[in-house]
């Protein structure tokens, strides 16, 4: 909401600098979103009569202007602007006059043509931004005067404020006003009320209420002979100020009052309104309304409705009136209406119909209830002054449900235990009853709620109520006892050190949306699994991703896009998947379920221009920063993977001693990456880490290294393909066991004279004892029984 | 051997001069030690002259010896000098050789960078520990009753539309009941999800816990909004606890995270789930303000639906975004640079 301190000064004295206001309204709990000085006229500016309009010769678009500034002496102005013409009064910035953009008026050239000053157009003097082109004054005025006195503007400060929605009483200057006072401890609207009162029955004019559930109250009055014309100057200043459109006296007095008090109101034609009667229903399914808007709405159960007399509906409560009873040039007698609407129906109507006005918002958020007959009377007021009018005593009413204000305890000893700071019962009174609660007692206090703050319901609402107009920047700050110590989980710690040995690796942390277009699981080879979105903002992220591989793969494409390959990435995020069993463990009983199934984290990795031996190196690197040695790989087509270059994962459970699966190691699918206009291969790794963090991981023991010397024996052995190398390693390894101290692959190669489907592979085998030097008949011994036990092995034979 | 014991004297003067001579001019380790045996080795005329020694006169014998053995051990000295010098001059020659210009090698290697919002986290995380808290977390995947109902946001509630939430499609998810599931639009889940779990497990506050997390936003991506971002929420929840020790708590954190300087102020705001609430600034060093995020006493309504007495029982709660500090913090002008995954961006932070 847009106000100007000049408004709030009519309810509260005020003499707040600026920024003095802006702070004080924010400590209050109204944010100020923006502060604008208007009205902040350059006293230099001054009425000149345009003299003459003549083309620029060298420019189109800028015209020589000639005026009379007033002392006698011409002066040839540059203008850009075409809306004077000879005779018209303009505003005048001479050389030397400061704008309040801070420019300095200068004399200068423009193409070759002198310019002795500045033609300023409303925005450019800070008096709003309403129209195109110069100021062109419309009364009489003497060349010369300065402007501020003929247009009589005084400098005034227009405040944003982000209304919370818990402060329905906000939404008016009267409310701003009366925390502002409270807080000042100023006096508060000390005039009361207008000095027009309606009352009494009302002649010509009658109400009904059908849905007392959706309507507190209705209220209707006229008012006649009534001249529909333009707005005084002030008021529409104040409506542009807050950002409202002037339209006619009628609706801007309408306006302007919903502004000051926070309560709408809608003027009808009387002469459109058969017999003066409105009713109140509730739609019917279907039903049709055009709204001042234009447009034509479709109403629904839920719907509150205007009706006249013949049951035809004039206008959709608390929303927007509609278009045929519209006040017109015409109307000579309006019948204005003014009601309180039950804030869920206005709020239900509003969104489904995607309807917002300056009045809903005020209804929804619940407008005070007891505001409905000042808000009337001031409305009469304004017109009888600016439009003419004559009020016709009296006015129709009926009441439905209106909401009765809270009593409730508040206890002293609450508020100390809440705010940590003790308030004896006065300071409580003193700082509630400004802001016009009731207080009774000395101990126990009872708080009566006033009509325009129906949030207040219960003794917390209170307690912040005391915290926010004692200023909560006041309270003490103490710092709780705090008796637990502060720690990262193993889990926790666990996924810190794989960031850390990822980055050592070199590679750059990535985080993807975790959306997927549909299709983008077919183009990664993947099943098509995910949960889906029902309401997606677009169908490029409609698909909540079961895998990191199709986001990962795209920014390795992007960045080849840009030029940027081999490009290693990583990322640590939640996947999603459709499956037995999803989220069973929020049911009533058990509301405290940890983890969704169905939800996992995981850990991707893609490796750009390498092959998949980078990411099995990668792979036990990680499991060593985690304290997991010696992956288990099983070689086997996986999804979205080369079916000749991938494995599954298995590390041991130290807990059940059991291999459990923890993802999968290999390079991207070449379609894959074809389809992704990736030309390099890209390894992957991807770990469950789920199932990773939460195991079971005994700490490794440390075991002395030999001091005696250490023997190496080169083998190499041929094996058919479909031997795993490790196959190979661990039978040496066993076999070799206590004296083998370590296998090393050096060198694998194919050869024709292998033979097609074999391979040489070829170890470092090392020999130590803890305990003494071997000697070489021992090794020996041993050699030959890995030679034999390899040997055992399909197809396997010593190279010799 | 007739020669008298004076020619021999005399020759082993001269035979020392000359091997002096000749080893100073030899300029090579593998020369100096052809040069050594030929002036010492068995063949050479010195060992020649030793042998002759017992035919040189009993009373010069011991002179001639002594001139045999000077003339022997200023040689071979001369040899050792030699060789050092020589082994000096090519160790010398060998590092000449070697010389790099290690400054070639700066800028060739890609280095690893731990995402900037990973960064911006584990500081928050660190400096929570360090004021005694834990670290807890919860599903992104949730039911409309741990992310609005137990909050104090019942399904009528107005304030609801002011998260723009994601729901999860209903048809595929067998044995989801009634449950409404959606993206958790904030981290306070994880907040009902902790206080539940400690009435369950029998223990009950206090609790002091934070809560970072993945959070989603139906929201367009543009520069300053991603429909997912990152928040971090602290709870705290004991007997006795005031807003006092939240301002306190924030303070503490302002100093430890922001730094000792700066300071931190609360302003009354609005939340469902808290109440009293307030905005929390943190001063900045031009002397502005900056809005970090929300806190507030945890709302009786939400201890309620937690199991906990709010007689018995009070907490409150602080969270904010880990995006706008990064962002903040390290001058990113685009919040999509953060999901874009441009290696030239992660490079940088």
């Amino acid at each position: 909401m847009r106000l100007a301190r000049s408004w709030l000064a009519e309810f509260t004295p005020l003499e707040l600098a600026a920024d003095e206001l802006s702070d004080l309204l924010s400590d209050l709990g109204l944010e100020v979103e923006e502060v604008t000085t208007v009205g902040d006229v350059p006293s230099e500016v001054v009425v000149a009569r345009v003299l003459e309009v003549r083309p620029h010769p060298d420019a189109d678009r800028i015209r020589l202007v000639d005026v009379d500034p007033g002392d006698g002496s011409p002066l040839q102005v540059c203008c850009g602007a075409n809306n004077m013409a000879a005779g018209d009064l303009v505003a005048l910035a001479p050389v030397g006059t400061v704008m309040p953009d801070g420019l300095e008026i200068a004399s200068r050239r423009m193409r070759g043509q002198v310019s002795d000053g500045m033609l300023c157009s409303e925005r450019e003097l800070g008096l709003g931004d309403g129209h195109e082109g110069i100021l062109v004054l419309d009364g009489p005025a003497t060349p010369g005067s300065p402007l501020v006195d003929v247009l009589g503007v005084r400098p005034d400060v227009v405040v944003e404020v982000d209304v919370l929605p818990n402060r329905p009483d906000a939404l008016s200057v009267l409310g701003v006003a009366r925390d502002v006072a409270a807080r000042l401890g100023t006096p508060f609207d000390v005039d009361g009320g207008p000095s027009v009162v309606l009352d009494g029955p009302l002649e010509g004019a009658s109400v009904a209420l059908d849905a007392p559930d959706l309507c507190g109250r209705f209220a209707t009055c006229v008012l006649d002979d009534v001249r529909v014309g333009p707005s005084p100057a002030w008021l529409a200043a104040r409506l542009e100020a807050a950002g409202m459109r002037p339209i006619n006296v009628v609706v801007d007095v309408t306006n302007y009052v919903m502004l000051e008090l926070g309560q709408p109101s809608h003027a009808f034609d009387l002469a459109l309104v058969p017999d003066g009667h409105l009713g109140v229903r509730r739609a019917r399914a279907g039903e049709r309304l055009v709204t001042l808007d234009g447009v034509e709405r479709t109403l629904d159960l839920a719907d509150a409705v205007v009706v006249d007399r013949d049951d035809r509906v004039l206008a959709l409560a608390g929303v927007m009136g509609g278009a045929e009873t519209e006040i017109s040039g015409t109307t000579t007698s309006v019948l204005l209406e003014v009601a309180w609407w039950d804030p869920p129906t206005v709020a239900a109507t509003s969104a489904r119909l995607g309807l917002h006005s300056e009045a809903s918002l005020r209804f929804k958020r619940g407008v005070d209830t007891g505001i409905g007959r000042r808000a009337m009377d001031r409305v009469a007021e304004l017109l009888v002054e600016h439009a003419g009018a004559s009020v016709r005593p009296g006015v129709a009413e009926v009441t439905g449900d209106l909401p009765v204000p809270a009593t409730i305890p508040l206890r002293p000893e609450r508020v100390a235990r809440t705010l940590g700071r003790a308030f004896p019962t006065d300071e409580v009174r003193s700082l509630l009853e400004p802001m016009g609660f009731g207080v009774v007692g000395d101990d126990e206090l009872v708080v009566s709620v006033p009509t325009w703050r129906p949030d207040c319901t219960v003794e917390v609402d209170l307690v912040e109520e005391v915290g926010r107009m004692y200023g909560l920047s006041r309270l003490p700050r103490t710092l709780p006892r705090i008796t637990q110590r502060g720690r990262l989980t193993e889990a926790q710690v666990r996924r810190r050190a794989i960031r850390r040995t990822l980055v050592g690796a070199g590679l750059s942390e990535a985080m993807p949306l975790p959306f997927l277009a549909p299709g983008d699981l077919e183009r990664c080879e993947l099943p098509v699994t995910g949960l889906l979105l029902a309401n997606p903002l677009v169908a490029e992220e409609s698909v909540l991703r079961p895998s990191l591989l199709p986001g990962l793969v795209a920014a390795v494409a992007y960045n080849a896009t840009h030029r940027s390959t081999e490009v290693r990435l990583f990322e640590i995020g939640r996947v999603f998947e459709v499956g037995e069993g999803v989220l069973t463990d929020v049911g009533d009983s058990s509301r405290a379920g940890r983890v969704l199934a169905g939800e996992r984290e995981r850990l991707g990795v893609v490796l750009g221009g390498r092959h998949a031996g980078s990411a099995v190196r990668l792979l036990e690197a990680v499991l060593e920063a985690v304290g997991i040695v010696g992956p288990t790989l099983v070689n086997e087509p996986l999804p979205g993977l080369h079916p000749g270059r991938s494995a599954r994962v298995r590390v041991r459970d130290d807990r059940t001693g059991s291999l459990v699966d923890v993802g999968s190691v290999g390079e991207i699918h070449p379609v894959v990456l074809e389809r992704h206009g990736i030309a390099e291969a890209v390894a992957w790794l991807d770990l469950d880490l789920s199932v990773l963090l939460a195991l079971e991981v005994a700490a490794r023991r440390a075991r002395s290294v030999s001091r005696y010397p250490s023997a190496d024996v080169d083998l190499a052995f041929v094996v058919d393909d479909a031997v795993p190398a490790e196959t190979v390693r661990a039978t040496v390894r066993e076999t070799g066991a206590p004296l083998v101290t370590s296998v090393r692959l050096f060198d694998v190669f194919r050869s024709d004279a292998l033979g097609p489907g074999r391979r040489s592979l070829a170890y470092t085998v090392r020999f130590q004892a803890p305990d003494r030097t071997l000697t070489d008949p021992e090794v020996a011994e041993v050699r030959q029984r890995i030679i034999e036990a390899v040997e055992s092995i399909d197809g396997a034979t010593l190279r010799s | 051997m007739s020669e008298g014991h004076d020619e021999i004297l005399e020759e082993l003067v001269g035979l020392a001069a000359d091997g002096l001579d000749e080893l100073a001019a030899v300029d090579d380790l593998g020369d100096l030690g052809a040069a050594a045996s030929r002036f010492l080795g068995k063949h050479s005329r010195l060992s020649q002259l030793k042998a002759g020694l017992r035919d040189v006169a009993a009373e010069h014998r011991a002179t001639v010896g002594e001139a045999l053995n000077l003339a022997r051990t200023q040689i071979e000295s001369a040899v050792e000098d030699r060789r050092a010098e020589l082994g000096e001059v090519a160790t010398r020659t060998r590092l000449d050789a070697e010389r790099l210009d290690l400054t070639e090698e700066l800028g060739r290697d890609r280095h690893g960078h731990l995402h900037v919002i990973t960064q911006t986290w584990e500081q928050l995380e660190d400096v929570f520990v360090g004021m005694g808290f834990t670290v807890a977390d919860g599903p992104e995947v949730e039911t409309d009753w741990f992310n609005f109902e137990a909050l104090n946001l019942p399904p009528s509630h107005p304030a609801r539309s002011l998260w723009d939430t994601l729901y999860l499609d209903p048809d595929g998810l067998a044995g989801v009941g009634e449950e409404q599931l959606l993206l958790r639009t904030h981290t306070s889940p994880v907040q009902i999800r902790t206080m539940l779990d400690a009435v369950r497990t029998g223990g009950g506050p206090p609790i002091h816990v934070v809560c970072p997390g993945r959070v989603y936003r139906r929201d367009t991506a543009d520069a300053t909004h991603l429909p997912v971002f990152h928040q971090i929420e602290m709870l705290v929840v004991d007997r006795d606890v005031s807003m006092a020790d939240l301002a306190g708590t924030i303070e503490a954190f302002t100093k430890a995270y922001f730094g000792g300087d700066l300071t931190s102020r609360l302003r009354p705001s609005y939340f469902p789930f808290t109440e009293p609430s307030a905005e929390v600034d943190i001063s900045q060093p031009d002397g502005s303000w900056l809005e970090v995020g929300g806190c507030g006493m945890v709302h009786p309504n939400v201890l309620r639906a937690c199991g906990l007495d709010p007689e018995e029982w009070s907490g409150f709660a602080f969270g904010f975004g880990i995006d706008r500090l990064a962002k903040i913090r390290h001058g990113v002008e685009d919040l999509r640079d953060f999901v874009t995954n441009d290696i030239r961006f992660l490079e940088q932070l």
